[in-house]
C-alpha cells in the first residue's frame, strides 16, 4: 500500500481581480512517485503549485503533508516542510559560483555564527551534494558560464540541499534540448530511487508517459481526475486535458474573404541563445476572414505576432501587408499601414498602469495632424473621442482621467481594444485577446473581432484557448515546436479532440496538406 | 469622490505631513543643541519674514532652484535620472560669461545673447550622457555624475587660464559689460528681470509636458517604456530630447543667475543648485507647475537656517538634516501606503452601498 505524502484537498484560490484559478482542486501524491500534473495553460497548475509552495494563500481547502495538516504562509515554511520548487525561470545569481548559489542563505561560517564565510566548507558541502544525487558539476564554476541544462541541475540541487523531499518541477523540459531532457529524466529517476517524491508539470504527453507513475489532470481550474500512467493512452490524457466545458457561442456568418492583406513566407526566428523558435512559418490572411493560430503557448506564436508588428526584427523570411514589405519599418510605420496589435502581455505592452484611461487610448494617435492645434495637442477633440470610445467599448471607469491600474483586468483589456480596434484597421493581430478576463468582457471582445471582420478587416487570432480558436476562426492553423503541424480550411469542421492531438504533438499533417495555407 | 481624487488629496496631505515631521525633528535637534531653543526655533521659522531684504533673499535663491528643478522635472518625467543639471547650470554660467565680457551689443539684446548661449551650452552638455545611454546603454546616472567632475575641473581651468582678470587680486573673470546684465526689478533688493524668464520657463515646461505631443511621449516613456515602444513611440529620441531640454533649461538658469546677481564670474567650484534641484523636483512630483512652490520652500528653510546661524548658536548645517528627512519621506512610496489603500477601499465600499440603497 503506497503511503500518501501529500494531500491538497479541495483547494480554491481566487485572485484579487476576481479570477478563480483553482476551484475545489484535489491532488494526492504518494511517497516516492513521480506524479505528473497536466493541463493546458491557464488550467491552474501553476496556481496550485504556488499554493503548495506558500506563494499564494488559498481561500478554501487544506494541505496535508505526511499525515499532518499544515498551513503554509510563505516559501520558507514550505522549504522547512520539505517542499522544494524548481522554477521554469531560474532563480540564480549568474555572477556567483555554483557552490555559492547552493549555500546562499545557509552559509557555513568560520569562527561561529557571525564569522566570515567558510568557502572551503561551502565547496565541500556542494561537492558532496553533487555526488550524492549524481550530478556531474564543477561547483567552483560561475553559473553564468553554464548551459541551460546545467543551470537547471543547480536549481534542483538548491532545492535538495535545503532538504526537499517533495520536489516540484514547473515545465522543466520547456527550456531543454532533447539530450538534456534525456539526462534530466535519468537524474529524476535516480532521485526517485533515493526516496524523493517529484511533481512534474508538463503538457508534453510523451514525457509524461515515459517518466511518470501517476498523473492528475486539471482543466479550467478544476481537477478532472487522477490516473495511473500505465493504464491510459496519450489519447486518453489529451481528451482529459482539452475537453470543452463552457460553450461561449458567438453568432457569425460564413466569412467572405477577398484580397490578401497579410502574407508571411518562410519566417524563421532564433532567440538570443540561438534556439530555433519559429521554423519556416508561412501563412496568409485575407480581408474579411479570421485565421486562428492554435497551439500551446511558447511554440513560437508570440514571436510571430511580435515580428509582424515590428517589436522583434524581421531577420529571415518575408512579411508583406497589402503587398508592401515590413522589412526595416519602425513600429509606428507598421501601425500606420493599418496594423493593430493586441499583445498577450497586457501589463507590459498593452497598457501603462499609471497613465490615465485617456493617455492609454491615445498612445497610437496622439501625434497625428488631426489632433494638432497650433503647437499643442487638441485636447478637446481627444477628450470627446476618448469619451466616445469609453462608451462604445463599455469601459467601466470613473472618468477618462482615472489611472488604468484602478480598473479590473477585463476593463483594462477593453481599454486596449478600444485603442486597437478604433482607427483605420486593415489587419488585427490579436494575441490571447481574452486571456484572464471575465466572461462578459471575453464575449464583448470576441463579438467585436467578428464585427471588424465583417467590416473588412483581416484578423490573425493567436490563442491557446481551444474554445476561442474553434469558435472564432474561419480557418485554423495549429502550431507545435515553432512550425505549423496542421491546417484546417474550415474551422467549423474541427473538433477539440482532433485539435488537441495536433497541439500536443501527437499527430502532424503532411507537408502538402499544410502547404494549402499559402493558397496563392 | 473617485479613487483618483482621493489619491491626489492624499499625496498633497502626505507632502504636508512630511514637512511637518521634518520640522518636529528640527525642533528636537534645536532642543538638544541650542541654549535658548524656543528663540532659535522662532528665528528659524519666521526669520526670513522679518525684513524685506530677507524675503528678497528667499526669492533670489528660489530662482536658480526653480530653473534646475524644472530641468529635473522634465528629465525625470521621462524616467531619465541624469544628474547633469549641475553641469548644465555651472558650465552655462561660466561659458556664457565669456559672451558678456568679449562681445559688445546693445542693452537687452546682449542679455538675450548670453542667455541663448547658456541654453545651447546647457543642452549640449546634457546631450552627452543622453547620447551615451541611447547609443551604448551607459547608465545616465553614472555618466552624468562622472561628467560633472570633468566639467568642474574644466570650469576651474577656464576661469584661471582663459578669462582671469590678473588685476582683480583673486580668481575672477574680467567684468561683464553693463549691457549684458539683467536689470534689478525691485529697488533695495537684488531681484532681477530673470524672474520673468523663470516664470516663462515654468509655463513653457508645464505646457510642453502636459499639453503637447512631445510631452505626452515623455510621460509615456517615463511610465512604461515597453508600452511606449509598442505604441510606436521612438523611445530613443524621447530619451535624448527630454535630457537635452532639461539641460537647456538648467543652462538658461546658469546664465540668468550670472547676469542677474554678479559682475564677474568667480565660481571655482559649482554651486549646489544642480543637486538641490533633485529635491525640488521630487518635492514637486516632477510637475513643473509645482516646482516654484517647492523651490520657495527650500529657499525659505535655507534662508531661515542662514539667519538662525548668524543670530543664534545653531550652525547652518542642520538644515541639511531637515532636507534629507523631507526627501526620504516624500520619496518613500510606501510611506503611509496602507492608510491610503484603506481610504480607497472604504470609499469603494461606500459607493457600492450607496448604489444598493438607490436600487
Amino acid at each position: 500500500m503506497p503511503e500518501e505524502i501529500l494531500l491538497m484537498d479541495n483547494i480554491t484560490k481566487v485572485y484579487a481581480n476576481g479570477f478563480v484559478a483553482n476551484k475545489d482542486v484535489t491532488l494526492s501524491v504518494n511517497k516516492g512517485e513521480i506524479h505528473a500534473l497536466c493541463g493546458e495553460n491557464g488550467a491552474g497548475k501553476s496556481t496550485l503549485m504556488k499554493v503548495l509552495f506558500g506563494s499564494e494563500t488559498p481561500e478554501e481547502g487544506r494541505i496535508v503533508i505526511k499525515g499532518e495538516e499544515v498551513k503554509i504562509n510563505n516559501p520558507l515554511e514550505a522549504i522547512a516542510l520539505g517542499v522544494g520548487m524548481v522554477w521554469q525561470h531560474f532563480m540564480l545569481c549568474p555572477s556567483l559560483t555554483i557552490a555559492e548559489n547552493l549555500i546562499l542563505g545557509m552559509e557555513p561560517k568560520k569562527f561561529g555564527k557571525f564569522g566570515p564565510l567558510n568557502m572551503a566548507q561551502a565547496n565541500k558541502v556542494a561537492q558532496e551534494a553533487c555526488e550524492k544525487y549524481g550530478f556531474k558539476l564543477d561547483v567552483t564554476r560561475k553559473v553564468e558560464e553554464l548551459a541551460v541544462g546545467n543551470k537547471q541541475k543547480v536549481e534542483i540541487l538548491k532545492a535538495l540541499i535545503r532538504g526537499a523531499e517533495i520536489l516540484i518541477l514547473d515545465e522543466p523540459t520547456a527550456v531543454l534540448t532533447p539530450q538534456e531532457t534525456a539526462e534530466l529524466f535519468v537524474q529524476l529517476r535516480h532521485l526517485k530511487e533515493l526516496g524523493h517524491t517529484i511533481i512534474f508539470i508538463s503538457h508534453h504527453l510523451d514525457e509524461v508517459k515515459e517518466l511518470c507513475d501517476r498523473l492528475t489532470v486539471l482543466r479550467l481550474g478544476k481537477s478532472v481526475g487522477t490516473a495511473i500512467v500505465a493504464d491510459v493512452t496519450q489519447q486518453d490524457i489529451s481528451r482529459m486535458m482539452v475537453g470543452r466545458d463552457v460553450m461561449l457561442k458567438i453568432d457569425k456568418t460564413k466569412a467572405q474573404p477577398t484580397e490578401t492583406v497579410l502574407k508571411i513566407r518562410d519566417l524563421t526566428y532564433k532567440d538570443e541563445e540561438g534556439r530555433d523558435i519559429v521554423k519556416g512559418f508561412s501563412a496568409s490572411v485575407r480581408k474579411g476572414e479570421i485565421v486562428g493560430i492554435a497551439g500551446v503557448e511558447g511554440n513560437g506564436q508570440r514571436e510571430i505576432s511580435e515580428i509582424i508588428t515590428g517589436l522583434l526584427p524581421l531577420n529571415n523570411g518575408e512579411i508583406t501587408i497589402d503587398g508592401q514589405s515590413i522589412r526595416g519599418k519602425s513600429i509606428r510605420q507598421i501601425r500606420e499601414m493599418g496594423v493593430a496589435h493586441i499583445s498577450e502581455d497586457r501589463m507590459t505592452y498593452g497598457c501603462s498602469e499609471n497613465l490615465s484611461v485617456k493617455d492609454n487610448i491615445i498612445s497610437d494617435r496622439y501625434y497625428k495632424k488631426d489632433y494638432k492645434q497650433g503647437p499643442l495637442m487638441n485636447n478637446k477633440k481627444l477628450d470627446s473621442e476618448v469619451d466616445e470610445l469609453i462608451k462604445e467599448f463599455l469601459v467601466k471607469c470613473g472618468d477618462r482621467n482615472e489611472p488604468v491600474r484602478m480598473l479590473s483586468g477585463g476593463n483594462m483589456q477593453k481599454v486596449v481594444v478600444a485603442r486597437e480596434f478604433s482607427g483605420d484597421t486593415r489587419l488585427i493581430v490579436a494575441n490571447q485577446p481574452t486571456r484572464g478576463i471575465d466572461v462578459g468582457a471575453t464575449e464583448f471582445i470576441r463579438r467585436k473581432l467578428v464585427e471588424l471582420r465583417d467590416g473588412g478587416a483581416a484578423v490573425l487570432l493567436i490563442t491557446a484557448d481551444l474554445n476561442e480558436a474553434l469558435e472564432l476562426s474561419d480557418s485554423l492553423v495549429v502550431m507545435c515546436g515553432g512550425e505549423i503541424v496542421a491546417y484546417f480550411e474550415d474551422a467549423s469542421q474541427v473538433t477539440d479532440f482532433i485539435l488537441g492531438e495536433y497541439m500536443l504533438g501527437l499527430k502532424r499533417m503532411s507537408d502538402e496538406e499544410i502547404g494549402r495555407v499559402c493558397y496563392d | 469622490m473617485t479613487s483618483k481624487q482621493i489619491e491626489k488629496r492624499f499625496d498633497f496631505f502626505k507632502t504636508v505631513l512630511c514637512v511637518l515631521i521634518s520640522f518636529v525633528i528640527a525642533f528636537i535637534l534645536i532642543l538638544l543643541v541650542s541654549k535658548d531653543p524656543f528663540e532659535t526655533f522662532k528665528v528659524f521659522l519666521i526669520g526670513p519674514l522679518q525684513s524685506v531684504r530677507r524675503m528678497a533673499n528667499v526669492i533670489e535663491l528660489a530662482i536658480p532652484l526653480t530653473f534646475c528643478g524644472v530641468g529635473v522635472a522634465i528629465m525625470y518625467s521621462a524616467n531619465q535620472f541624469s544628474m547633469i543639471t549641475q553641469s548644465s547650470f555651472f558650465l552655462a554660467a561660466c561659458l556664457s560669461s565669456w559672451f558678456a565680457i568679449y562681445v559688445k551689443l546693445p542693452r537687452g539684446l546682449h542679455s538675450l545673447l548670453v542667455i541663448l548661449m547658456g541654453a545651447i551650452i546647457g543642452g549640449a552638455i546634457a546631450a552627452v550622457p543622453a547620447f551615451m545611454k541611447v547609443k551604448w546603454k551607459a547608465s545616465e546616472v553614472v555618466s552624468s555624475l562622472m561628467l560633472n567632475y570633468i566639467v568642474n575641473n574644466f570650469v576651474a581651468y577656464f576661469l584661471i587660464y582663459v578669462f582671469k582678470d590678473k588685476d582683480a587680486g583673486f580668481n575672477a573673470s574680467y567684468e561683464f559689460h553693463k549691457s549684458a546684465k539683467l536689470t534689478v526689478l525691485i529697488k533695495g533688493t537684488r531681484i532681477h528681470t530673470g524672474i520673468i524668464v523663470c516664470a516663462l520657463v515654468v509655463v513653457f515646461a508645464y505646457l510642453l509636458l502636459y499639453k503637447t505631443k512631445w510631452g505626452y511621449a515623455i510621460r509615456a516613456v517615463g511610465q512604461n517604456q515597453d508600452f511606449a515602444k509598442y505604441s510606436g513611440i521612438a523611445v530613443a529620441s524621447v530619451m535624448m530630447y527630454s535630457q537635452i531640454i532639461g539641460g537647456i533649461i538648467s543652462g538658461i538658469g546658469g546664465s540668468v543667475e550670472m547676469m542677474g546677481l554678479f559682475t564677474r564670474f568667480t565660481w571655482e567650484a559649482p554651486p549646489t543648485y544642480g543637486n538641490d534641484a533633485l529635491m525640488v523636483g521630487i518635492l514637486a512630483r516632477y510637475n513643473p507647475a509645482m516646482v516654484p512652490l517647492s523651490a520657495l520652500f527650500l529657499a525659505y528653510i535655507r534662508t531661515g537656517a542662514d539667519v538662525m546661524s548668524r543670530v543664534t548658536d545653531m550652525p547652518i548645517e542642520f538644515v541639511f538634516i531637515i532636507q534629507g528627512v523631507v526627501i526620504m519621506l516624500v520619496a518613500a512610496d510606501m510611506f503611509l501606503a496602507k492608510w491610503k489603500h484603506k481610504l480607497i477601499v472604504k470609499n469603494a465600499q461606500k459607493q457600492i452601498a450607496v448604489k444598493e440603497v438607490a436600487k
